[in-house]
């Protein structure tokens, strides 16, 4: 047993039902008591979702409990047999193919059982179309590619998603499908078509992608395009793919330089940013850097190589990929820090003493108490992360949104800091007291005073005055609690 | 026991959508201004739990997970040793003054023996704690509130007969008297009273105002509140026991209710909630009744409050609306929404306890009656998906419904209104009718011209 208070990461289940529903024509089922499916909630309110999400409670109370899922519940190690046998039968009865999602509870996190899941459903889909021999070996004619691991409700995910099927585009690479938001579960046969895989978070699709080189020879990218460099790389590796085979069915060699140099230097304001003056002055500031794998390793070579900044210390909470993270910020960051627990974070985060986070939202709470900015840049996701503009964090309008954030950070925290030393805020204290000493003699009862306590601060000045002038219009001069609510009640609020 | 024919109701035992009931966490804790919360269960609770506190996860509540691993439910690792631990880090960190267990499913799958475990841990570490099972294989949403005051029932002190015989003339503390008004005119004129306390203790966790304008308007009828439970402190909990009236001030806690009386050997008042003005009315008169009160000026301030609210009231007249249900309150609010003026077609409910509730729903149709609406169909448990397909036929102006549908029917067309606000806001009382009407009225003012040229902003077809 633990003692916890927040978990970056949520439980295994929170990512079945993510995969499922981001496939078109997939319903999940959750055999589990009433209050499990708040996932529901959380993306009908995060991504204001229109539609109703293709998640259904088979309620287990206690009735149901009793009468035959006893033992198997209990001896939930070996449940999965017995589940099994329940999956089989269905499917006899249903015209849906029907798939036991097989994610252990207590041993892997939300992001290893969405690799899973969708690992699971790639391979359910692959095989059984190659035994019933709708299986299309062939590529298709003009380079192209798939991207595997955008789901909902991701950090960003949506934006992401188009700027991955803008980017290699214009080089000429045609997107076959992405896996698994949008896409029918009957078209996952093609997905052997494309030339290559794109895989931009390593944490959820790093599975599939393996499965797919395994089995049917499809190279992937790993490197993830947020970033100048990691933006160049990445389009390098396009074309070392594409010209494996261009030769002899395209009949030629591409070169995507010139397309790179042109993004680099004038698409993307990111470059021209980071030699501009105000940039300068970031340089040599202190940064801390935490979060999911992909994002917190990008965004501190992002810090340390295109911007100059120096970056203290990063760390994610994805344990299970710590040799990757390492080798990736090695030599970027004086210290690491590969924990789950936030508490560490925060006590290493309060001794660094930084300018500027970039993290979670639990950092940017941290960076709350210690009066240090921060931008978010990772899951756990919030409402902020489902901006209805365009905020995409790959590719070369997501080096545009990144240098915002990390200026707008390090500004905004200077900004107050200027007008705490030179005293630039107003007191609000002053403009509440100036409401209840006008020229009368309303005289606020002890009892009362207590009562107004217990409102929160800020309705608290709207009621006192709201009762001020109540008490005013009925000639009342001594205010009681009877004299407050009167005054709620006909008044409007 | 009188032979009342009550409305009819179906049960669906369908698949609904609610909350897990550990959500009364999030408020009981604020509440309870001494008390630490630990939830006993696995990441899904606390990954729950997380995202409804929201913000206020961050402001390190009184709250915590012990989180159970494998070891634990295999059996691996010794219960006892392992809570131990985790409740000397709480007297630590916090020092509260009880520490409340909450069990979740999972506890009760693998049989963790809590209640064994507890009164033999609150001896080695001196802190009292309270072990209550609110779990969703058993309760729904608000229910985890009735679960936790029915375990608190039994650590409410014993109540003497002969502390009421004393005279309170040393004793004078501030409740007890009003303050004498000086302006000749105006209506807030009462005497200097010094009331004994009457018999009776109130249950139900409402905000603190909204508890005092309660005892308020009791005051007002000459009965002085003994005590509510919860208490704002867990060592101001209020004497129970045989000789004492208990009434309740929500619908959901049935198994409080039959605590308190069969254990704690109350007797209960059984009355319609003081939600609205008419149910407000109806609770001060039963409560008035039982304690031989003739009531004072009741219907004047029940007018008064209509007359207030007709703007509101004059919106929603004539329209249509649809409990889908999720928070036990529905019976009630619809009762109050019939007495507006509106048009109930169903009221979807998790769990209905008959007796419990039975003034309420006889008070639902009374006022159908009077109002000359049909009743309209209760379903408990119902069955979500079905009760879309009714929308889309029935076409209510309002659905209340929870935050997994509102967004998909909004986009349908159908108005909604979530139902958790209701559980959150102040709709307790005369003074707060305003807040229940502000809420039902908000989705059907702001329709803004835009949107009334789209039937359905769905993408599927």
């Amino acid at each position: 047993m633990k003692l916890a208070y927040w978990m970056y990461a949520g439980p295994a289940h929170i990512s079945t039902l993510r995969i499922a529903s981001s496939f078109r024509n997939v319903h999940a089922i959750m055999h589990a008591p009433l209050g499990d499916d708040h996932f529901n909630v959380m993306r009908s309110m995060l991504e204001r979702e229109r539609d109703f999400t293709p998640v259904t409670t088979s309620v287990v109370d206690r009735h149901v409990l009793a009468c035959g899922s006893r033992e198997k519940v209990v001896n939930n190690i070996s449940q999965k047999e017995d589940l099994q046998n329940f999956v089989d039968r269905a499917s006899s009865y249903s015209e849906s193919d029907v798939i036991l999602a097989d994610v252990n509870h207590y041993r892997i996190n939300e992001l290893q059982a969405a690799d899973k899941t969708l690992e699971q459903i790639v391979r359910y889909y692959l095989d059984k179309a190659r035994r019933e021999g709708f299986l299309n070996r062939s590529l298709t004619d003009d380079p192209s590619a798939n991207i595997i691991g955008i789901s909902t409700p991701g950090f960003h995910n949506q934006h992401d998603c188009r700027e991955l099927k803008r980017l290699p585009s214009e080089p000429g690479i045609s997107i076959n499908q992405i896996i698994p938001e949008g896409e029918f579960l009957k078209n996952l046969k093609d997905l052997s078509r494309a030339w290559f895989n794109i895989v931009p978070y390593r944490e959820m699709s790093l599975m599939a992608a393996n499965f797919l080189e395994k089995e049917y020879g499809m190279p992937h990218i790993l490197t993830t395009p947020i970033g100048i460099l990691n933006t160049a790389d990445f389009i390098a590796q396009i074309s070392k793919i594409v010209n494996l085979w261009s030769f002899s069915l395209i009949e030629k060699k591409v070169n995507y330089d010139l397309y790179v140099e042109n993004q680099t230097k004038f698409v993307s304001q990111a470059t021209w940013f980071s030699k501009s003056i105000d940039c300068q002055n970031l340089a040599g500031k202190e940064a801390a850097v935490s979060g999911d794998a992909t994002h917190a390793a990008a965004i501190t070579k992002i810090l340390v190589r295109e911007m100059g900044i120096r970056v203290s210390c990063s760390g994610t909470y994805c344990k299970h990929d710590a040799d990757w993270f390492n080798e990736q910020v090695q030599g970027l960051c004086d210290e690491t820090i590969i924990t789950e627990d936030h508490t560490e974070i925060g006590d290493t985060i309060a001794r660094i003493e930084p300018s500027a986070i970039f993290g979670t939202q639990m950092e940017r709470h941290i960076g709350k108490r210690l009066d240090i900015p921060c931008g978010v840049i990772s899951s756990p996701v919030h409402i902020q992360n489902f901006p209805l503009g365009y905020r995409p964090f790959l590719g070369y309008e997501g080096t545009n949104q990144i240098s915002d954030l990390i200026y707008n950070s390090f500004n905004l925290g200077m900004e107050d800091h200027l007008l705490d030393v030179f005293g630039g805020h107003d007191t609000k204290e002053e403009n509440i007291k100036s409401l209840s000493t006008e020229k009368n003699n309303i005289h606020w009862s002890y009892d009362v005073e207590s009562e107004l306590k217990k409102i929160p601060g800020f309705v608290r000045g709207k009621i006192k005055k709201n009762t001020e002038v109540f008490a005013k219009q009925n000639n009342i001069s001594t205010i009681t609690v009877d004299v407050m609510y009167a005054a709620k009640e006909k008044l409007s609020s | 026991v009188k032979n009342f024919e009550i409305p009819a109701f179906e049960c669906e035992t369908g698949n609904y959508h609610t909350f897990c009931p550990i959500s009364c966490v999030a408020w009981l804790y604020k509440k309870i201004e001494d008390s630490f919360f630990l939830v006993i269960g696995t990441k899904t609770c606390g990954y729950f739990l997380q995202n409804a506190l929201g913000v206020m996860i961050f402001a390190e509540p009184r709250y915590a997970m012990a989180k159970l691993e494998e070891g634990d439910i295999s059996a691996q690792l010794n219960d006892h040793e392992e809570l131990k631990k985790i409740c000397l880090q709480i007297k630590n960190d916090r020092n509260p003054s009880v520490i409340i267990w909450i069990g979740t499913c999972t506890t009760e799958i693998i049989k963790m023996d809590l209640e064994g475990i507890a009164p033999k841990l609150e001896k080695q570490i001196g802190i009292p704690i309270i072990v209550a099972r609110a779990n969703g294989l058993d309760y729904a949403f608000t229910q985890g509130e009735d679960t936790v005051l029915a375990a608190m029932a039994h650590r409410c002190p014993k109540y003497k007969n002969s502390e009421l015989r004393q005279e309170p003339t040393n004793k004078i503390d501030n409740s007890s008297q009003i303050k004498i008004n000086n302006s000749s005119n105006n209506n807030f004129i009462y005497e200097r009273i010094e009331l004994p306390k009457s018999k009776l203790v109130l249950f139900g966790s409402l905000p603190s105002s909204v508890a005092s304008q309660l005892n308020l308007e009791l005051k007002r009828q000459s009965i002085l509140v003994l005590g509510w439970l919860p208490s704002q402190r867990y060592n101001e909990l209020p004497s129970l026991g045989e000789g004492i009236y208990v009434c309740g001030v929500n619908p959901f806690l049935s198994r409080t209710a039959t605590t308190l009386m069969r254990r704690r050997k109350c007797q209960l008042i059984g009355s319609p909630f003081p939600i609205g003005p008419d149910g407000t009315r109806a609770w001060i008169e039963k409560i008035c009744s039982v304690f031989n009160k003739t009531p004072v000026g009741l219907n004047e301030r029940e007018n008064q409050i209509w007359k207030a609210v007709q703007d509101y009231t004059r919106i929603i007249k004539g329209k249509s609306i649809f409990f889908m249900g999720d928070n036990l309150l529905e019976i009630s609010l619809a009762r109050f929404l019939i007495r507006c003026g509106m048009v109930v077609y169903e009221i979807g409910i998790p769990y209905m306890d008959k007796r419990y509730q039975v003034a309420e729903l006889l008070f639902l149709q009374q006022t159908c009656k009077k109002m000359n609406t049909p009743l309209p169909r209760i379903v408990e448990k119902p069955d979500n998906y079905s009760q879309v397909q009714r929308m889309h036929e029935l076409k209510p102006h309002l659905a209340i419904t929870g935050m997994a549908h509102a967004n998909p029917l909004e986009a349908r067309n159908i108005n909604t209104k979530w139902s958790v606000e209701f559980t959150f806001a102040q709709i307790h009382g005369f003074s707060n009718v305003q807040d229940i009407l502000e809420l039902v009225t908000r989705p059907l003012r702001c329709r803004s011209g835009i949107m009334s040229d789209f039937q359905s902003l769905s993408k599927q077809t």
